[in-house]
């Protein structure tokens, strides 16, 4: 059966996202604490951008700043022209499976951003996108009855459902196994490509940021800055045998220091 | 659990009744034994309870008991619930009249009596603002944990979707909370079951706790004082059971993962 | 600079709920103005009959009788409920078998248990001290019985994969393990304890706290000695409560407390 499309809602104007000299102090009870100091990006229209680095090394709370639930200390951050203040359903946070709501059902999650939409339209677009991450099935399942990865893979549902022009995804598959890992990022380049979203995707995995992303932002320990920015120039679906692959692993291994014999 | 191996299905039936059965029988015994004439022995309260029912003395205390708990937990719930969800939604306010509260809370609802009758005169009226003073503070208390302790992740998740502030309440906060408001009001029905009692064996002269005074103070009856008492235990258990299947239904059923 | 702004709104902070108090005060001298029977005390009618116990003497007296009252037959509760609950909530079937008794007992409120209290103790000390230990010993079985059942089973089996005899299971493992839930259960009953005290002390005994209430609103209507004591009744309930939170923070005890 054909997918049939979303009814189209129009795109902002612009979804390019400028970090601009962005630092981020945090005080507590009198310490500062300098998670990140002078960082510099561009997220282009359409791109896959990874944010790596080791844990607590400072990406989430850039993640955040971008989302609108922080701000930065110093710089800006701008999202179609305009600095980025508060959250807005123009980006989208994807948080890991827990931010999925219990108390409604996989229908009700996916309609949440979509009220103002008369009732034939949401239910329209909520059956489409059950269909994209391949909940059909489930609609009135509740999320404790789902599975890691059908959590997850519900949380992006909801999250695409409001059209938004980018998604910021923070570590969505940490707590999946590494079976269920390699599967969902399958899925989310197969649903990034069907509509080609901004995303920008925060994890401490290489191997993750080399298999998914267009770009890879190499982040150093707190205070983070940007190490490296890697141009990832191997077309989808990547083979992560082949040669190309493994030398720009290889690389960012060596960049963030770690040796690659166990 | 422990080192005894997995009880059966019948167990869950034998086990309680032998132990009841155990007990009847001590209870029995007990009274015999010592001779007493006075405290009844099971089956005299048996007896008593069938005299109670016949002279339909016993139905309308009850209905009168659960009319008052009815008026003054439904005034508890009007009033407390608003108030416990706007003090967990401004924590600053809550910090504010928390003081209050705390010394407010742990005045018995019968200390307050001549207070209430100096206000509402001896009667109905007194015994359901007491009862709406037990229940009150726990449904607050309740309602203002319940709020703060949603996790951020929804309330981020509510702002990003864009939600303006009242949408956010009834949407997102409200739903969170609302397995530990249940809770809470559960707790508080029961405390206000006990004050009932407690208020009708002062205040007022119906009701279950004025069978327990009166049956004894007219006449030592106190088959019907044992009878009166396991009604009310009864009926307070019912009351719980009734609301542990509110709690059941299962839009909110994802708030409890563990049967208590 | 930025020290001393801090400083001062920290300050502001800490003075809103006094100046709430405060508030509340004033409205309540302006308010019993209008009441028809002009028996109600302002605040400082209460200041006064405080002053006035105290004077008498009968301040002291009347506190240290009622806590004598909690502390036995709280401490009575414990010692009895406590290991009877660990006991039933570690071996399944008892817990079975006594569910059903104690789901009924429970609800019951203690001062229904008072013609029996009189029945057995006369009027006086023992029958207060009894309704208390009725009001506690429940509870606190519950919350025994409770936490031994949420143990998670990792800690036992990690206990028996050490080769733990059940007497050294019961020590290293068990004990440790339940103290955190015990001990906010303590807190909850030692709650409960002071609120039945006084209701005891309004009907079935002639000194303490309740007792004052009840008489000077009998012997004179001296409405400024009744809010006097319901004050010092909340203040008293407070102290214990805040007593037995500082004994939740004692270091050896806060494991079982994610960070507040």
């Amino acid at each position: 059966m054909p997918v049939t499309q979303p009814v189209s809602v129009p795109a902002a104007v612009t979804t390019k996202l400028s970090v601009e000299h962005v630092s981020m102090v945090f005080e507590r009870d009198g310490k500062s604490t300098h998670v990140l100091n002078d960082i510099n990006l561009e997220v282009g229209d359409g791109e896959f951008v990874c944010l790596l680095g080791p844990s607590g090394c400072g990406k989430s709370t850039l993640l955040n700043a971008m989302a609108g639930f922080l701000s930065p200390t110093s710089g800006e951050i701008r999202a179609g022209g305009e600095v980025v203040r508060k959250p807005d359903p123009r980006r989208i946070f994807v948080f890991q499976e827990r931010g999925v709501f219990p108390w409604l059902t996989v229908e009700g999650n996916i309609g949440f951003g979509l009220s103002q939409l008369s009732r034939a339209e949401r239910e329209k677009r909520i059956a489409y996108y059950v269909k994209m991450v391949g909940l059909e099935g489930f609609e009135k399942t509740y999320p404790q009855e789902l599975s890691g990865g059908m959590k997850q893979r519900l949380e992006v549902a909801r999250a695409l459902a409001v059209n938004p022009d980018m998604l910021l995804l923070d570590e969505p598959f940490g707590a999946l196994d590494s079976i269920t890992r390699l599967i969902m990022r399958g899925e989310l380049l197969r649903i990034w490509e069907a509509e080609r979203k901004t995303i920008v995707f925060v994890t401490h995995d290489i191997d993750e940021a080399v298999q998914l992303a267009d770009r890879v932002v190499v982040m150093s320990a707190r205070p983070a800055t940007i190490q490296q920015i890697v141009n990832i120039d191997i077309a989808h679906p990547r083979d992560i045998s082949s040669p190309r692959y493994l030398e720009l692993r290889d690389g960012i291994f060596k960049q963030i220091g770690l040796a690659h014999k166990l | 659990m422990n080192s005894l191996s997995e009880p059966r299905k019948w167990e869950r039936i034998f086990w309680p009744i032998l132990a009841s059965a155990l007990l009847l029988v001590l209870w029995h015994y007990s009274v015999a034994w010592s001779g007493t004439k006075v405290f009844p022995s099971p089956r005299e309260v048996e007896k008593g309870m069938a005299e109670l029912v016949r002279h339909h003395v016993l139905w309308r205390d009850i209905v009168d008991s659960l009319c008052r708990v009815a008026a003054g937990f439904g005034a508890a719930v009007v009033l407390g619930v608003p108030l416990g969800l706007a003090l967990g939604w401004y924590p600053a306010a809550n910090q504010v009249v928390n003081p209050v509260m705390q010394i407010l809370r742990p005045i018995s609802p019968i200390a307050w009596i001549p207070v209430a009758i100096i206000f509402f005169g001896v009667g109905d009226r007194a015994a359901i603002f007491l009862i709406f003073l037990g229940a009150f503070f726990p449904i607050v208390v309740a309602c203002i944990s319940g709020v703060s302790n949603v996790p951020s992740v929804f309330r981020r998740a509510g702002r990003n979707f864009g939600l303006t502030a009242p949408q956010l309440l009834t949407k997102v906060l409200l739903p969170a909370a609302l397995p530990q408001i249940l809770i809470g009001l559960r707790i508080a029905l029961g405390i206000a079951w006990l004050v009932v009692v407690a208020a009708e064996m002062i205040a007022v002269d119906s009701g279950l706790g004025y069978l327990v005074i009166d049956s004894r103070n007219s006449g030592k009856r106190y088959d019907l004082v044992v009878a009166a008492i396991l009604m009310i235990g009864v009926i307070g258990l019912v009351l719980d059971l009734a609301f542990r299947r509110l709690e059941k239904l299962r839009s909110v059923r994802w708030g409890f993962r563990f049967e208590s | 600079m930025q020290d001393e702004t801090t400083a001062s709104t920290k300050l502001r902070i800490q003075l809103r709920p006094i100046a709430f108090i405060a508030v509340l005060l004033v409205l309540w001298s302006i308010a019993i103005r209008w009441q028809p029977s002009h028996l109600l005390p302002g605040p400082w009618g209460v200041v006064g009959g405080i002053a006035d116990l105290l004077h008498h003497g009968l301040l002291l007296k009347y506190v240290v009788a009622s806590l004598f009252r909690v502390t036995w037959g709280f401490v009575l509760a414990v010692v009895l409920a406590i290991p009877l609950g660990l006991a039933v909530g570690w071996f399944r079937r008892a817990e079975m078998a006594l569910n059903p008794i104690l789901q009924i007992l429970r609800p019951i409120s203690p001062l229904a248990w008072i013609p029996i209290a009189i029945l057995w103790f006369g009027v006086g000390d023992l029958a207060a001290i009894f309704l208390i230990f009725v009001g506690c010993f429940f509870p606190l079985m519950l919350t025994a019985i409770n936490a031994v059942q949420s143990i998670p089973a990792v800690y036992v089996n990690a206990g028996r994969n050490f080769g733990l005899s059940s007497a050294a299971l019961a020590y290293r493992v068990l004990y440790p393990a339940v103290v955190p839930n015990l001990i906010v259960g303590l807190r909850i009953t030692l709650g409960i304890a002071w609120l039945v005290v006084v209701a005891a002390e309004m009907i079935a005994v002639s000194s303490g706290l309740g007792f004052l209430i009840v008489d000077a609103r009998n012997a004179g209507n001296r409405y400024d000695l009744v809010v006097a004591g319901m004050l010092i009744i909340g203040l008293i309930g407070l102290l214990l409560d805040m007593g037995m939170r500082s004994l939740e923070k004692v270091k050896s005890f806060r494991w079982g407390y994610s960070e507040d």
